[in-house]
């Protein structure tokens, strides 16, 4: 459902097929294993088999001396950088931490952390050369449960890391990196005031973004030190910085060139195997290329956060919320960095609620360091929020749907993070989900509903966007976002609405790190809506050229050309001689009126339109097995405006469908020695096709005035509902309510043969 | 250790390449032939994104061995449009926005063409279970079943 209806625009709200599609259902789209350079290596990375341990160290010379070899690089060929929290990336970075997780140095943090790499002139000799590296472990005790993580007598991961946020400030290090708080009014007096209190307790698992193209990049160093990086990625941008900072190399030493990227939902905003292929192209003078097989992304890429959590609300007898508190304990893996303050400042954010604390705990153990999934940290605290509401509901006696309703944040409701809501579109959605034919439709036995909501900020942040007009006034539209779903379609939509062509002569590019100007990542819901704003002003800037060029041709001013539909017209009053000229008539001549025309726009983009979503889920169980099957899902989303609405409802199908796997399926399992047992696609079980029915969208649109056609972003929102919705219903149609995550047969069964006994 | 020499047609052209023992199909059309459409998403068999044809059977690549090939007609992502003109399951899955990053889109096109030559009218459920061995993070399968079933309905009335 679009908005086909209400036609305003003549391309933005259709359905074109977008520009790159052709090369991706032929198979001639270039994703980043699909490169080759003359006289490439084949690279190969050593990983630690153990948990924790300490390297005492590393012997590569009976790899050397394989024929073929050509390099093996350790720690030793980075520099040790020192400790410090700098911006960069999608959140505040420690270089020092990302230096180490892309190779270890002095412990081995996770089983799959890099120790070593080699490069040489096969992969099946790079691949024997691994088998000859000798390296020295200390083998140290491991932790890999959050809880257990926090213990006092704890295996320590960091020798000095001491948690910031608590006062006085500790002595001892411990494996809690943080603690952060948010507060809103006096919670213990609301929870006074409450004739109705919740409090249950909640875990999630860490899941993996699973992307299926895994990691893959070549660099080439030349003598001079000028590098060239081919690789997929969510930010060509960011891959110059990290690979720059962890080299000691100059931003224009560095040119990074994106490949097509074979999703990233977050998992593509840092660097693994680039800085690997810097160092050992540097060593080897020659091109070197390294992709992960399936089995490293498991064991070293990703995941987001595993939790622990707490959560309590309180209410009046008429549903009115009084008071809420949440604990979050959030897994960050190896190194800190768990998205456990978005966990704190996402999941009230949907309700006006007067009295609120959240307190988040950002831990680390012997995993994988976490990276960004899609909406970091709001799908985990938000089931635990929104299972505590259902339960709440129940207990009042009220549909769920009307206890969101009376709640909801609105303009000028006050978040728990602060700020105070503008123009938003909760209450749109509660609306179209209460009308949809999917909240009334009859249940069958076994079947139940659940219904739950989700909220994310969308981000704005930094983009360069650059149009050049060719000769034969067809344009191309230059940005620097990696195109993850479909972001090139949007952007010629945009371009061509603005300039008034048609779509068919607009064509879209993503621009390597040497020709277009530095653009933020692309994350956090913002290439359509940050992007895709400096492409609008890029166009408009054209526009003005035009206008100008049309101007001195017909020798009159600006002020008297007008520009319609891709065409320039004398304003009124001032048609004597001149007769309108075209966008291509004015390229042909643009030799005479002042040479190339080329707009651009570079900004740093505010007023980002925060973005909820409503989702309902029908799901059926098999109170023999266990097994929850989902039947019929709708999803409900504000987005503001749908650029090009396929795209944007595929966004909330395949959200809902990862959120879908979250709450059913996906979890990582750990042998005692901390190594992981399912790192494959076979057991590591996200949904296939036939787990699934179709996932319908209702696209609510209350438009962000800040934009000029109003979006908001889609990317994110969609997986913040799944995970409550999917185990609300689970627990309306088993009468049975599991709160820890995945609701797998195993786990369900056991739930319901204790509810039985 | 020397290299196997193969004889075999790929997308119907004759062709000839050497491998090692441990190659496998997916590894040769990717490295040695210069076929990158087909994608290594697992290596293992259960994520379809190199999805091809062996004498007509649709497999993973990643479990064929290039030393099993001798005599044998392969077909993979680049056949399925000929002389420029795209398939009706290429065309569908443009119009109906069915791929979002495009990864696993060569791997289910190749599978799909392989359930409508089999069956030319499939229902969601056979369409769902054909494709269950071919993973798709993005869309959630509803995009990619449509525009199957869409394509069914095109090649049937072509």
């Amino acid at each position: 459902m679009g908005n086909e209806g209400k036609q305003q625009f003549k391309w933005v709200g259709t359905r074109p097929v977008r520009p790159d599609g052709v090369d991706k259902v032929t198979g001639q789209a270039n994703y980043g294993a699909d490169f080759t350079l003359p006289g490439m290596l084949a690279g190969r990375v050593l990983r630690s088999p153990h948990a924790h341990a300490r390297i005492k160290s590393i012997d590569a010379s009976r790899a050397l001396a394989l024929p073929g070899v050509r390099a093996v690089i350790t720690a030793a060929d980075f520099p040790e950088l020192p400790s410090e929290v700098v911006a960069g990336g999608e959140s505040p970075v420690n270089y020092r931490h990302i230096s180490e997780n892309v190779i270890a140095r002095h412990k081995a943090l996770y089983e799959g952390q890099s120790v070593a790499a080699v490069a040489a002139i096969s992969a099946s000799i790079a691949e024997a050369a691994l088998a000859l590296i000798t390296v020295d472990y200390e083998v140290l005790p491991h932790v890999i449960d959050v809880r257990a993580a926090m213990r006092p007598d704890a295996p320590i991961l960091h020798e000095d890391m001491i948690t910031s946020g608590v006062e006085p400030k500790p002595t001892k290090a411990s494996n809690i990196a943080a603690r952060t708080e948010f507060n809103m009014g006096d919670v213990e007096q609301g929870f006074k005031d409450s004739d109705v209190v919740i409090e249950r307790e909640y875990t999630t698992q860490p899941v993996h973004q699973g992307y299926i193209e895994p990691h893959a990049a070549i660099a080439s160093m030349a003598a001079d030190g000028m590098t060239t990086i081919w690789c997929s990625s969510q930010g060509q941008f960011m891959i110059r910085e990290f690979c720059a900072k962890l080299l000691h190399l100059e931003d224009a030493q560095l040119r990074v060139i994106p490949a097509e990227i074979g999703g990233g939902f977050g998992g593509k905003t840092t660097v693994y195997l680039e800085p690997l292929a810097v160092a050992l192209s540097r060593k080897t003078g020659k091109p070197v290329k390294l992709v992960m097989s399936r089995d490293e992304v498991f064991r070293a890429s990703g995941p987001t956060s595993g939790a622990h959590m707490t959560v309590k609300i309180g209410a009046k007898r008429d549903g009115t919320l009084v008071a809420g508190s949440l604990e979050l304990a959030y897994q960050a893996g190896a190194f800190p960095g768990s998205p456990a303050v978005p966990g704190c400042m996402t999941a009230f954010a949907p309700y006006d609620m007067a009295n609120a604390k959240a307190v988040g705990y950002d831990v680390v153990s012997n995993r994988a360091k976490c990276a960004a999934y899609r909406a970091p940290g709001a799908p985990i605290s938000s089931f635990a929020v929104e299972s505590a509401l259902d339960e709440l509901a129940i207990e009042l006696g009220m549909d769920p749907l009307a206890l969101r309703l009376k709640n909801a944040a609105k303009e000028g409701t006050r978040a728990l993070y602060g700020p105070k809501f503008p123009i938003i579109g909760f209450v749109e959605t509660l609306e179209a989900a209460k009308a949809h034919p999917h909240y009334s439709a009859p249940l069958k036995a076994n079947q139940g509903r659940g219904v739950a909501s989700g909220f994310w900020f969308n981000i704005g942040g930094q983009s360069t966007a650059a149009i050049h007009i060719n000769e034969d006034g067809t344009a191309e539209v230059v940005t620097g976002s990696p195109d993850i779903g479909g972001s090139r379609a949007s952007m010629a939509m945009m371009a061509a609405e603005v300039l008034g062509i048609d779509l068919a002569k607009v064509k879209p590019l993503v621009g390597d790190t040497a020709s277009i100007g530095y653009t933020f990542l692309t994350g956090g819901s913002r290439v359509t809506f940050a992007t895709g704003k400096a492409v609008c002003e890029a166009a408009n800037d054209i526009v003005e050229q035009l206008r100008a060029r049309a101007a001195k041709l017909w020798k009159c001013g600006i002020e008297d050309v007008i520009w319609k539909d891709g065409v320039a017209y004398p304003a009124q009053g001032q048609t004597d001689a001149r007769t309108q000229l075209s966008l291509a008539e004015i390229a042909a001549s643009a030799a005479r009126t002042g040479g190339p025309i080329t707009g651009k726009a570079a900004l740093n983009v505010g007023g980002a339109g925060a973005a909820f979503g409503t989702h309902i889920c029908d799901v059926e169980v098999d109170p023999e097995t266990g097994r929850t099957s989902v039947v019929r899902y709708t999803v409900v989303q504000d987005v503001g405006r749908a650029i090009h609405p396929s795209y944007v409802e595929g966004q909330m199908q395949g959200g809902a469908v990862q959120g879908i796997g979250w709450a059913l399926n996906e979890e990582y399992v750990y042998s005692e020695q901390g190594q992981m047992q399912n790192a494959g696609f076979l057991d590591y079980r996200m949904p296939v096709a036939s787990d699934l029915p179709m996932i319908d969208t209702v696209i609510v649109e209350v438009p962000n005035p800040t934009h000029p056609f109003g979006v908001r972003g889609v990317g994110e929102v969609p997986i913040v509902p799944p995970l409550a919705a999917v185990a609300n219903a689970v627990a309306r149609a088993s009468g049975v309510r599991v709160n820890d995550l995945p609701i797998s047969p195993p786990r369900l069964l056991s739930a319901l043969q204790k509810a039985k006994a | 250790m020397s290299k196997h020499h193969i004889s075999l047609t790929v997308n119907g052209d004759p062709t000839e390449f050497l491998c090692e023992t441990e190659q496998t199909l997916l590894d040769v059309l990717r490295d040695e032939l210069g076929l990158t459409g087909s994608k290594e998403g697992c290596g293992s068999g259960d994520c379809g994104a190199c999805s091809v044809r062996v004498d007509g059977r649709l497999v993973c690549a990643c479990l064929v061995l290039g030393a099993e090939l001798n005599g044998a007609a392969v077909e993979t992502i680049e056949g399925v449009a000929k002389a420029g003109v795209l398939h009706p399951l290429q065309q569908v899955f443009l119009n109906e926005a069915a791929l979002q990053c495009g990864i696993c889109t060569p791997g289910i096109i190749v599978a799909a063409k392989a359930l409508l030559e089999e069956n030319a009218d499939p229902s969601e459920e056979e369409i769902r279970f054909w494709l269950a061995g071919n993973l798709c993070r993005c869309t959630g399968y509803d995009k990619i079943v449509r525009a199957v079933q869409k394509a069914a309905a095109v090649m049937r009335s072509a």
